[in-house]
């Protein structure tokens, strides 16, 4: 009786002293994400303007979605959920995200696999291989902007010397290849990243079982197949969410890099244009709480699917 | 005839030789246990004679057929390790098939195959479960099925026993002995640093030390007969006496060596007197440590329980038959 009675004690203590680890990171979480997403969400149901916020009012769903009726029987939808522009930026995002993410994840790993090999040079490769990771985005964007130009820039110039090309493109200005340049420019600066997570995962696998698998006679493409491939899985999944998420959220190579049209307006940018640009602002919150609600669904559909290991229970 | 040959083979890291003038030929059948301390190369030549390691001189022969450059697959050779690389992804059944599936083998004759390993090893209940569901004990015994599965010529373990418990370990070891009798065609080969594995479990005993052989032979002769003072140091438990100076020069030699076990100790009389310092009693046996006069300290093995107290005045007589002489480099002197 005596012992249950001093256990339970002892457990209560054990979690008011977690509770008290936890406390100071809860309070940090509330001040810079839930109180500014609170906001956000809240602004998108008021008819909020930049310089008004103080006197914003409850306005229900107008921001997201209203039937105006014209009278004899002929009326509109108005709002966020029935502008084109909107879909078509969300269209974009999704687009930019699953190409860079799937594109970065397959050099990703080539480039951890390589790293993983004993080589002369390999910390110096390792590190040389991160630079693109560390530069910032606004100077890398600015740098392929350059690079990229229609009159100026050494890639036109490139390809025109080895006749790929016959006349200047303008990769970035026109709609046509103004994507596929941003795609390229995020491809470049995060494929290290992702290498140094798949990296990490690939550290973890034993070694021996290679040993082991070499007694076996299994050549090199079914060791990959069966024995690096699964049990490097969790790692790239992983990965994969972090860059999902980040790149689902793209802004600034955008920003910088191409004019603001149809061809790469992605949401983010979407939203600040109206944030700010358009004095819409409670038309950006909304644009803003949805950006999140499709981050949010997009990443805990993939959760699922792939049926990712969170909490480290299998592994 | 022999399965295993290896000729002045020899291994270097970089201008590092590890192992030189390796010269040995294995039976058909045999088990055969490399022995050493730490570091002397015993894994090393293992992992030569799997493939996982280049040879850097000599020639590996197996079967009568040239090695050297053979793929580790294609040596008709299995291999326990130490850590037991178990694939951890996948299922016991699926760890024991994996390769199997790699010698095209058909469907049922791997399902057969890897049934009649489990049922030798008493884990066909275990058939479904992941390496991380086992217990160390359990996953040896995978290991070791997933090398039967193979049917190799020549079976290749390395410290299998080094991550189990003491109780396990000797159960283990029994188990290892008793399918080395069931598959009388294969080849065994054993490494450990553990000496009373090497004596249990060998027909033959190969001593390695700082990368040469120091003597190959059957228990019993390597007991008896040490052909160096590091052999009759290291086989046989608790370690030979060595002792210097006037008992030694007083039969011509360095070195004067004479097991506990070849000791008499009486309280009247004997060659030696001294006084017990410690005993240590193990139940079966008795082991004295005494403080002998002009000779420093003999370690006594006396069977069952030795009525001797520490501080008690002792006479100890060495079975001259059992006398072991060295010379100042450790070669045997003829007495
Ligand atoms: N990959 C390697 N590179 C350099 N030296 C090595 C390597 N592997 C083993 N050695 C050296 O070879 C010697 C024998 O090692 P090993 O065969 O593992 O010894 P044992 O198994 O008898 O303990 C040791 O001195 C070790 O330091
Ligand atoms: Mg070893």
């Amino acid at each position: 009786m005596a012992k249950t009675e001093q256990r339970s004690r002892l457990s209560r203590s054990r979690t008011r002293s977690a509770w008290l680890f936890l406390a100071p990171m809860l309070v940090m979480l509330l001040i810079v994400a839930a109180w500014p997403l609170g906001r956000t969400i809240w602004f998108s149901f008021t008819d909020a303007s930049l310089d008004l916020m103080s006197e914003a009012r409850w306005v229900g769903f107008r921001n997201y979605l209203e039937y105006v009726d014209f009278g004899d029987g002929e009326g509109q939808y108005y709002g966020l959920l029935a502008d084109p522009r909107w879909w078509r930026s969300v269209w974009n995002t999704i687009l930019f995200a699953a190409v860079s993410v799937s594109f970065e994840t397959v050099f990703g790993l080539i480039i951890a696999l390589v790293l993983n090999q004993q080589f002369r040079g390999r910390a110096f490769v390792r590190a040389a291989v991160l630079i693109p990771w560390a530069i910032p985005t606004i100077v890398s964007a600015k740098m392929w902007a350059w690079m990229l130009h229609d009159q100026f820039g050494i890639i036109n110039d490139m390809f025109m010397a080895l006749g790929m090309i016959s006349e200047p493109i303008a990769w970035t200005a026109s709609p046509e290849t103004a994507m596929v340049a941003v795609m390229m420019v995020d491809i470049w600066k995060t494929t290290p990243f992702m290498a140094l997570l798949i990296l990490a995962g690939l550290q973890m696998v034993p070694g021996d079982i290679y040993e082991a698998a070499k007694l076996d006679g299994v050549p090199a493409w079914r060791v990959f197949r069966r024995l690096t491939l699964p049990l490097i899985m969790p790692a790239v999944l992983v990965a994969v969410v972090f860059r999902a998420l980040d790149a689902l959220r793209v802004f600034d190579i955008v920003y910088v890099l191409t004019p603001n049209t149809d061809a790469t307006r992605t949401m983010s940018v979407y939203a600040r244009e109206n944030l700010f640009d358009f004095d819409q602002f409670a038309y950006g919150s909304a644009a803003s709480t949805l950006l999140f609600v499709v981050i949010a669904l997009i990443t805990i559909t993939f959760i699922m699917a792939t049926r990712m290991d969170l909490e480290g229970k299998r592994s | 005839m022999a399965t295993v040959e290896l000729i002045n083979v020899s291994k270097s890291y970089g201008n590092v030789e590890v192992l030189r003038d390796i010269n040995l030929s294995l039976q058909k059948g045999e088990f055969v246990v490399f022995v050493g301390p730490s570091g002397c190369g015993k894994s090393t030549l293992l992992r030569m004679i799997a493939g996982l390691e280049d040879i850097s001189g000599g020639d590996l022969l197996i079967d009568g057929k040239p090695m050297n450059d053979e793929m580790p697959a294609k040596r008709g050779i299995a291999m326990v390790f130490q850590s037991y690389a178990l694939y951890p992804h996948m299922t016991v059944f699926e760890n024991m098939s994996f390769g199997l599936e790699q010698a095209k083998l058909d469907k049922d004759e791997i399902k057969a195959r890897v049934e009649k390993a489990a049922e030798m090893l008493q884990i066909e209940g275990l058939l479904d479960r992941k390496p991380k569901q086992l217990s160390g004990g359990q996953r040896q015994r995978v290991a070791i099925g997933r090398a039967i599965t193979r049917d190799p010529r020549v079976f290749l373990f390395d410290e299998p026993l080094s991550n189990l418990d003491a109780a396990l370990r000797v159960d283990t070891r029994l188990e290892i002995a008793g399918l080395s009798q069931r598959l009388p065609d294969t080849t065994m080969i054993y490494v450990t640093h553990d000496q009373v594995e090497a004596m249990t479990l060998a027909d033959r005993i190969v001593v390695l030390n700082g990368g040469v052989v120091e003597q190959v032979g059957t228990p019993m002769e390597l007991y008896e007969r040490p052909a160096s003072q590091f052999v009759a140091g290291f086989i046989g438990s608790p370690r030979m006496n060595f002792l210097n100076g006037a008992v030694a020069q007083a039969h011509g030699a360095e070195c004067y060596g004479i097991r506990p076990e070849h000791i008499a100790l009486d309280h009247e009389n004997g060659d030696w007197r001294g006084r017990v310092i410690l005993t240590e009693r193990l139940g079966s046996d008795t082991f004295v440590h005494v403080n002998v006069e002009g000779i420093g300290t003999v370690n006594v093995r006396i069977e069952g329980r030795a009525e001797v107290q520490a501080g008690e005045a002792v006479h100890l007589t060495p079975d001259p038959a059992s006398i072991h002489l060295f010379d100042a480099r450790g070669q045997p002197v003829s007495g």
